[in-house]
């Protein structure tokens, strides 16, 4: 319930269609809210809860202005070789990394 | 009149402050609200909230030697002194932009910090919080500044922490305070990710997520340098993707054995202390995070990353083998035993609430609300070394 009063809004101002995510990739409210909780939660545990940083760096969208959401998206899925960031291929699916970076460009507060 | 008045507050704050120990009381951290509860473990109820704590993403505690004080060190770079018995923040510093732990010395003056941002060590008095020290985790030809883990104290006022980017182990002796000393160990191997100190206070052990094996320094003999142990245990073998650090700090020694995490793989490793080789390995259900004995040794309790953070399995150390295995619920992110082991207590952080669970029947004996917890933390860590 609470990821769609963030995302409808969204969906109408058209802000989602920036992203190549279709309707019918975006995850149900339920999934949505085990992602969100995914993202602050085990994210956060190296990236920081509120996304400042920690063992990992920080992740806020002024951080990651220069970066597109393709290329947070591969990052979720196959990782960063030689850091401690892994591949999340085997818990999400590439429609999920891409909504998890589409989350993290429009900030924690969004 | 005035006299009359003075009486009433006297009234007042003894009613809000009456006498107790604090032997059974601990400090459990709601990560998401910047808040802890303070428990108490005689009859497994918390007392109180106490707010105000700021980011506290992967918060630990340590305590003074009374008892009375938790010192909680948050991830922004806050150190807060919390009053147990009255639930007040009696200090609290915003020390540096983002931190990740801490040590009391072992005389109890001092207090330590690591920092990822600045990278370095932090010294301060434990009383007033006010700085004492300032030691740079500087490296390399550029002088960048590493990340630092695994920090913990050690006897003669000493503490020893790990550079995560840098590979080294730094042995900084406080005793005294206004010459602070720093003994550098390098290549000790690629990304130390957390470490322990052996609860006598002789051996420090930091785990290496860069490569296999752990570095081994002797504390007792720290000329003969930094060695490596069971390097190769996985070698050649396809790592698993690792989705939470292991801890190293709440390890488990049970005999001559002590056990601990394989990074990226579902096993437990033993290890014989007596020569410091792999003993063997137990296959369990998931990436192991915490594995913690009992106090009395006789069992070892193991936690697990994604997507197995819903499940406890429990080790027989005398049979080694799986004697337990408990599905409190999604996110149980560690465990803290009651001082003499007969019971347990849970953070299942996805379910918002701390169980308590009798470690012999493992039968549950009670749960609280709380706020996504994460970290607990009993007082009797007070009185050990490395805690």
């Amino acid at each position: 319930m609470k990821a769609w009063t963030w995302l409808a809004p969204r969906l109408m101002s058209g802000l989602v269609l920036a992203a190549p995510v279709f309707a019918a990739d975006l995850p149900t409210a339920e999934r949505a809210r085990e992602l969100q909780n995914l993202l602050i939660q085990d994210c956060g545990s190296c990236h920081g809860l509120k996304m400042r940083g920690g063992l990992g760096p920080g992740l806020l969208p002024e951080q990651l202005s220069s970066r597109s959401p393709e290329y947070l998206t591969t990052i979720i899925l196959y990782g960063k070789p030689g850091s401690a960031m892994p591949a999340w291929r085997g818990l999400l699916t590439p429609s999920e990394a891409r909504w998890i970076a589409q989350r993290l460009l429009e900030g924690p507060d969004s | 009149m005035k006299r009359c008045l003075l009486f009433v507050a006297l009234l007042i704050s003894a009613s809000t402050l009456q006498a107790r120990g604090t032997g059974d009381l601990g400090v459990l951290i709601e990560r998401a609200s910047s808040s802890v509860q303070i428990v108490e473990t005689s009859n497994n109820t918390s007392l109180k909230r106490v707010a105000g704590l700021g980011d506290l993403s992967h918060a630990s505690v340590v305590y003074s030697r009374d008892a009375r004080y938790a010192y909680v060190f948050g991830r922004d770079g806050g150190l807060s002194k919390v009053d147990l018995l009255d639930g007040s923040i009696a200090a609290r510093r915003l020390q540096s932009g983002n931190s990740i732990g801490g040590a009391i010395s072992q005389d109890g003056r001092l207090i330590a910090v690591s920092n990822y941002d600045p990278g370095g060590v932090r010294v301060f008095d434990a009383h007033s919080l006010e700085p004492v020290a300032d030691i740079p985790a500087t490296y390399g030809d550029d002088r960048a500044r590493s990340k630092v883990i695994g920090l913990v104290d050690a006897p003669d006022d000493r503490f020893v922490f790990a550079l995560w980017d840098a590979g080294e182990i730094w042995v900084l002796d406080m005793s005294d305070r206004d010459r602070p000393q720093v003994t550098r160990y390098r290549n000790i191997g690629r990304q130390p990710y957390d470490a322990l100190i052996t609860g006598d206070g002789r051996y420090y052990i930091a785990g290496l997520f860069g490569e296999d094996g752990m570095a081994l320094l002797d504390l007792w003999n720290p000329d003969r340098g930094v060695r490596r142990i069971l390097s190769g245990y996985g070698r050649g073998e396809q790592k698993l993707p690792v989705y939470k650090m292991p801890h190293l700090e709440g390890w488990a020694v049970a005999g001559n054995y002590a056990f601990v995490p394989a990074i990226g793989r579902h096993e437990v490793l033993l290890i014989d202390m007596q020569n410091w080789t792999e003993a063997g390995r137990i296959a369990v259900h998931g990436q192991p995070i915490f594995v913690m004995a009992r106090p009395d040794g006789r069992q070892v309790w193991v936690n697990f990353a994604l997507p197995d953070n819903d499940t406890i399995e429990v080790i027989d150390t005398q049979s080694l083998e799986i004697v337990h295995r408990l599905r409190p619920g999604k996110g149980v992110l560690h465990m803290e035993f009651e001082p003499r082991g007969e019971e347990v207590w849970l953070s299942v952080r996805d379910e918002n609430r701390v169980e308590v669970y009798d470690t012999r029947s493992f039968e549950r004996k009670a749960a609280i609300p709380a706020s996504k917890p994460s970290g607990i933390f009993f007082t009797a860590r007070a009185h050990r070394i490395g805690l």
